[in-house]
């Protein structure tokens, strides 16, 4: 019997999240899954910081352009439609509150919408932020995917983010492995439980308190 | 008639000088002027800070110039990556200083210098390490940090077309933060793949107007840097 909601399944279930004709923009890792589980009848329109809106799935090897990269420094493709622009306004998208959803990954959430992806604060560590910190301030609705605890099953859901900060308060709802959670004026509450997970289970790791469904 | 046509990359940076500050376009290798940086590091001006969005890949390009110990320090959002090598030795020898700028407010502090605004307020960092000693205000009840312009004394550049004028189109992604640079800087250096004469840009399809660029060199078929790393290639 699984448990729980994979890396796929957790993509699609965001996915289901954000409505149709959405400006989005995918940070990297298992958000970045997202754009394969556009559910039937939608369309989004997806950005990418360095300077592209309306980008397309990877190219085949022999279509690959040398120019056309997403923020992550992978080959993408440009969608008909799609636009290009500088720097300075992408991040006018971004900040400007003209992106509707922003899905990212964490190390932690806290139960009042903070969170932590940028840095673990480690000393001679190498700080490294890029656009992070604009997004979490301007993005209308930032959702997180994460697996529910860390690799050594530390919450990752808690009550206060002892990492650095990306951001204050800025978190709308979080998916894991084991539910769909949202951060609301009371704290963690659980939306949706993944298949074969209790509410106990999930009350169990995590780190702070959270409600059962309503 | 203007004519900013410059013959070589090595006589485009030869007053490139110790201590200059000196913006490099390019997000990642989109839009690196490969051979711009290889004629710096032919030059061999030092002291140099560096303002990029990464710190380079491999041991070519902005790689290769931190590498060669021409740079005392690097302002940029993003200094690590998975082929990043050069920079993080460096940093952890304490031998190169590192300003760390969230990109978007990288990105506007260029377009800022480039636009005669001394600061501005942004909601980036707010309540986060990177605000710490910064003047915070609040505006219609919300709080922003003020940031000031980023200048530089050179930009190199790289784009697709240039007319003699110093008008400019790039490349798709290649594009990102090059526009702004060549406002912000002092004296903007562009390799060209192509250079064509005036009016050889339609007016309505110019990215970069010709008042924002100083020195434009023909570099026909520029080196791409994932391809010279792919072939383990390092400069000099």
């Amino acid at each position: 019997m699984s448990v729980g909601w994979n890396r796929e399944q957790m993509a699609a279930r965001a996915a289901q999240d954000i409505p149709d004709g959405a400006y989005v923009n995918l940070g990297i890792g298992i958000p970045e899954l997202v754009a394969r589980f556009v559910p039937e009848g939608r369309e989004f329109i997806y950005h990418t910081e360095n300077g592209l809106l309306g980008m397309g799935p990877p190219p085949a090897d022999h279509e690959r352009d040398l120019d056309l990269m997403n923020a992550g420094k992978k080959y993408v493709t440009a969608m008909p439609g799609a636009a290009y622009f500088h720097h300075a306004d992408s991040f006018s998208m971004i900040r400007g509150g003209h992106i509707d959803v922003c899905v990212l990954g964490t190390m932690q959430v806290a139960e009042n919408g903070d969170i932590a992806n940028w840095s673990t604060g480690a000393p001679g560590a190498i700080p490294a932020v890029g656009g992070a910190m604009d997004l979490v301030q301007g993005v209308k609705k930032i959702f997180v995917i994460t697996q529910h605890t860390t690799r050594d099953g530390a919450p990752k859901l808690v009550e206060r983010c002892s990492y650095p900060l990306t951001g204050p308060g800025v978190v709308s709802r979080v998916f894991t492995n084991l539910a769909v959670v949202d951060v609301t004026p009371g704290g963690f509450q659980v939306v949706e439980l993944a298949p074969n997970v209790t509410f106990e289970d999930v009350e169990q790791h995590t780190g702070a308190t959270i409600l059962p469904p309503a | 008639m203007i004519d900013k046509r410059c013959p070589s990359p090595g006589e485009g940076v030869a007053d490139i000088h110790d201590g200059a500050t000196v913006m490099i376009g390019g997000f990642g290798a989109s839009g690196s002027p490969i051979e711009l940086i290889h004629a710096l590091i032919d030059h061999g001006a030092r002291n140099l800070t560096v303002i990029n969005n990464n710190t380079g890949n491999g041991e070519v390009g902005l790689a290769a110039l931190i590498g060669n110990g021409q740079v005392k320090k690097m302002i940029c959002s993003f200094p690590r990556s998975s082929q990043s090598k050069v920079f993080p030795r460096l940093y952890e020898a304490g031998e190169i200083e590192l300003e760390l700028v969230p990109q978007g407010t990288l990105a506007e502090r260029i377009r800022a210098a480039g636009a005669g605004i001394p600061a501005f307020y942004t909601p980036t960092t707010v309540g986060t390490v990177l605000a710490e000693g910064k003047e915070t205000r609040e505006f219609d009840g919300r709080a922003y940090v003020m940031e000031p312009w980023l200048k530089a004394d050179f930009a190199l550049i790289k784009c697709e077309t240039a007319d003699i004028v110093g008008n400019l189109t790039y490349n798709k992604t290649a594009r990102n933060f090059s526009p702004l640079m060549c406002m912000a800087a002092t004296t903007a250096i562009v390799q060209a793949r192509h250079v064509v004469a005036a009016g050889g840009i339609d007016p309505e399809h110019v990215i970069t107007p010709g008042i924002f660029v100083n020195r434009v060199i023909e570099v026909p078929s520029p080196v791409h840097e994932d391809e010279l790393i792919a072939a383990g290639r390092s400069y000099p």
